[in-house]
């Protein structure tokens, strides 16, 4: 088994440049096994170009990019064998059936007859598609093409996944299952990068997420780390059984608030690990009985959309 | 980095040999192209009704013309037809291979398969052997029934040489269309955009069938087998484009056929500027264009360089021995008859009199028609045409040795004073009119090929204006002043 720090993607100062356009300019990062990193940024952003340069489709203009250990210019064949992409579109064999057509890809991929059939049982059965292993393609819904397509990518267990909206086509029980199965892949210690615009999803499912524009990370980290770069410091929320009154005036001198009604004050904690405990304990003194304390949740998407509207060079 | 200390996958992979990853291209693109009807429909037809209405025509042909007491006609007409029930079929494979090429592209299923640990050789290869299969097994199937009908209700067979000679002129403009539809295919991201630009190929096609054609009714059969070395010749320049351009860079790297004309002036403009490809404007101003962009140009073209002069060695060397097998009677050639009017009197060919504006322009003329026949022929018409002139001189100087004269001696005095000037011009003219026309036939690691020929272009243009002009101007300059008094120096100018 790989060690625990293992790196299973890592891009240094990566730039891809088509005649005059910079697609990608000094794009880093790094997932280790059983990291899942989320890719964002608006359409064009350069992320389909930083995928296929770390699956070893295209070769970098600049920088380096190692894929599980190996150089994604000089092993670029190695790395395809051992990296699954799933492109923003199916890109399917219409004429096909299912079995047809993951038979093709698992004898691409080197596997043998009996690994292909056992891998597409499994997987067909794990997507809930086993009843439509001898179907024409042509006849599959839109999800259920998406569905295939992964399961194409997944078909020869790969170390390292790279996927492009995995589940945008699909409905809610389909986009469960994906979330699941990623989810356990993670578990596995695979390193998974995910491009999506879905930003429940990101969240969801990312430990770590880097958003592109126009070529370059403009920002980066935890979903946690970022809302707090980007958002400010936490916002808290305590709900009294009681109306405030007397007590009021000294909350804020206690903390800092960010506003406040009859039965409820909202404030900002740098630390909320002593801010919170230490506002408990002083409450209780003052016999003011709280019914709830929280953090006021706030959304990737408040982060997604500040940072692209910023200004470039104003990232955080 | 930590290593990468096991492999997690619970699935064994093996690494497939070449062939096995071609064939498994082959029967996918098979499987595909024998379920699509839209491919079936005019194959079959084209297989077994046409050979059956070409044989009922050459029948109905050969009745009509025995009338007349003319059976050459019919008897021409038959190896004709043929050819022609050969190559409709045939023609299917360029529309297989559009199919296969930009219709995979379009329909965006190119990318997974660019994904896997395929190569692109294999990728290539799989996909031509799949456009060709079945064109090919359809025309030879369709060249079987019309002979059997023939031979069934005439009892005629073709001579066997003719009957190869047909193969192979059908295998061969399979070849050419599907190569040519792979050059095509990588210009193109949709079917619609390929399918009009597949007139470059169907019309020489058509061209070379009624060329074909000419040949047959003249029994000239012997030239149609230099029409099937033409064919070989332009299969392995497409192939070898082929190979440059069907790779996942190019690929992937072109999304879009619209024309960007400010895009590709812009590009060719910073070219022009900067001494790398990539850089800024770098040393632009009269030191720095032959201190740095000049080597740079020439370190660029240093292989065609080569080439030209490895090849007017060879030719010069082959010249002068075949001239030195002849000699000329004595006192034709007496270089004491020389006299200033000698050379003013030089007015042949293309040349109106023997002044340098003269002189630099016909050689300027030479080294644009470098550039313009090279475009067309891959560069290999630059190659002839700078042999053109300087193997003859070579001949000749093999002649005068033979005839008692110093060769040594004659082309230091003739040729030397301002071909030192001349040669190294022509030859870099020559030298970047072969790049550019072998540019579409290469790909640099860091160019695409189109962003290679715009390079190779524009060194063209920036050498013949720093470089070739020049040395041109001071070698016309030489050889109306300079090379008569030293012809005359030497052999001495009797009047």
């Amino acid at each position: 088994m790989p060690q625990v720090d293992d790196v299973m993607i890592e891009a240094e100062r990566l730039s891809k440049t088509f005649g005059n356009f910079v697609a990608v300019r000094d794009v880093s990062l790094r997932v280790k096994a059983g990291g899942v990193l989320a890719l964002l940024g608006p359409n064009g952003a350069g992320k389909t170009t930083t995928v296929r340069m770390l699956s070893g489709i295209l070769v970098p203009t600049s920088g380096r990019a190692r894929i599980a250990g190996l150089d994604v210019v000089k092993d670029s064949a190695a790395i395809r064998s051992r990296v699954g992409v799933l492109s923003e579109l199916p890109g399917l064999y219409l004429r096909s059936t299912a079995r047809e057509y993951l038979d093709f890809f698992g004898s691409v991929y080197g596997l043998s007859k009996a690994d292909r059939q056992a891998r597409i049982t499994e997987l067909m059965t794990r997507f809930e598609m086993s009843e439509v292993l001898d179907r024409r393609l042509s006849e599959f819904s839109k999800g259920m093409k998406q569905k295939l397509a992964l399961i194409r990518t997944m078909l020869h267990d790969p170390e390292v996944l790279l996927l492009d909206e995995p589940t945008s086509a699909m409905d809610p029980q389909s986009a469960r299952l994906v979330h699941d199965t990623l989810l356990q892949l993670r578990d596995q210690r695979r390193g998974i990068i995910l491009c999506t615009h879905n930003l429940v999803e990101a969240e969801m499912m990312a430990d770590h997420i880097a958003i592109i524009r126009r070529g370059q990370i403009v920002a980066e980290g935890s979903p946690a780390e970022l809302k707090a770069q980007l958002l400010g410091k936490p916002l808290m929320e305590v709900r009294f059984t009681q109306p405030l009154n007397g007590t009021l005036h000294a909350l804020h001198e206690r903390l800092e608030v960010e506003s406040h009604g009859e039965t409820w004050m909202r404030y900002w904690s740098s630390d909320p690990v002593s801010d919170n405990p230490r506002l408990l304990h002083w409450l209780s003194e003052q016999k003011v009985d709280v019914v709830t304390l929280s953090e006021v949740p706030r959304s990737l998407e408040e982060v997604y959309l500040r940072v692209v509207e910023q200004p470039i060079g104003q990232g955080s | 980095m930590a290593a990468i200390t096991a492999k997690r996958s619970t699935v064994q992979a093996t690494r497939i040999s070449w062939f096995s990853g071609m064939g498994m291209i082959v029967r996918r693109e098979l499987r595909d192209t024998f379920r699509d009807w839209r491919m079936i429909t005019p194959i079959v037809l084209l297989t077994l009704f046409f050979p059956v209405l070409m044989t009922w025509t050459a029948g109905v042909a050969q009745t009509f013309v025995d009338r007349f007491g003319t059976p050459l006609i019919a008897e021409r007409l038959i190896p004709f037809l043929m050819l022609i029930v050969g190559f409709f079929p045939m023609s299917f494979s360029l529309v297989i291979a559009l199919e296969a090429f930009v219709g995979e592209r379009e329909r965006k299923s190119l990318e997974p398969l660019l994904s896997t640990p395929l190569t692109d050789g294999q990728l290539y290869v799989g996909k031509m052997i799949a456009s060709l299969v079945p064109a090919l097994m359809a025309a030879f199937l369709g060249i079987g029934v019309y002979l059997t009908g023939l031979f069934v209700f005439r009892g005629y067979l073709p001579p066997p040489i003719l009957l190869i000679q047909v193969l192979a002129l059908t295998t061969m403009e399979g070849v050419v269309m599907v190569s040519g539809a792979v050059v095509v295919s990588t210009h193109a991201t949709s079917v619609r955009a390929a399918n009009l630009l597949a007139s470059f190929i169907i019309i020489p096609m058509a061209l070379l069938v009624q060329v074909e054609a000419i040949l047959l009714f003249q029994a000239i059969y012997d030239a149609m087998w230099g029409i099937v070395l033409v064919l070989i010749v332009v299969a392995l320049i497409l192939i070898r484009m082929g190979v440059q351009l069907f790779n996942r860079e190019e690929l992937l790297g072109r999304e879009i056929d619209s024309i960007n004309l400010r895009g590709v002036f812009r590009r060719a403009g910073q070219y022009f500027v900067a001494v790398e490809p990539g850089e800024a404007r770098t040393h632009f101003n009269p030191i720095g264009l032959y201190r740095y962009h000049v080597p740079a140009m020439l370190r660029r073209t240093k292989n065609a360089i080569l080439t030209i002069m490895v090849a007017l060695v060879v030719a010069s060397v082959v010249a002068w021995v075949w001239g030195s097998q002849f000699s000329l009677p004595p006192g034709t050639l007496n270089f004491s008859n020389l006299n200033s009017d000698s050379f003013n009197n030089v007015t042949v060919g293309l040349l109106p009199s023997f002044s340098w504006p003269a002189v630099w322009w016909n050689n300027i003329r030479a080294v644009l028609l470098y550039f313009v026949t090279g475009l067309f022929s891959f560069g290999s018409i630059a190659v002839v045409l700078i042999i053109v002139p300087i193997a003859p001189a070579a001949f000749v100087a093999g002649l005068i040795g033979n005839t008692g004269f110093n060769p040594i001696v004659f082309l230091a005095a003739f040729i030397l004073p301002h071909g030192i000037f001349e040669l190294p011009a022509v030859i870099i003219g020559a030298a970047a009119a072969l790049r550019l026309g072998a540019a579409l036939l290469q790909r640099s690691s860091t160019l695409s090929v189109g962003e290679g020929w715009w390079l190779a272009l524009v060194d063209f243009v920036k050498l013949l204006i720093f470089v070739v002009i020049p040395l041109l101007l001071i070698a016309a300059i030489f050889e109306v002043h300079v090379t008569p008094r030293i012809v005359c120096a030497v052999y001495g100018c009797g009047g």
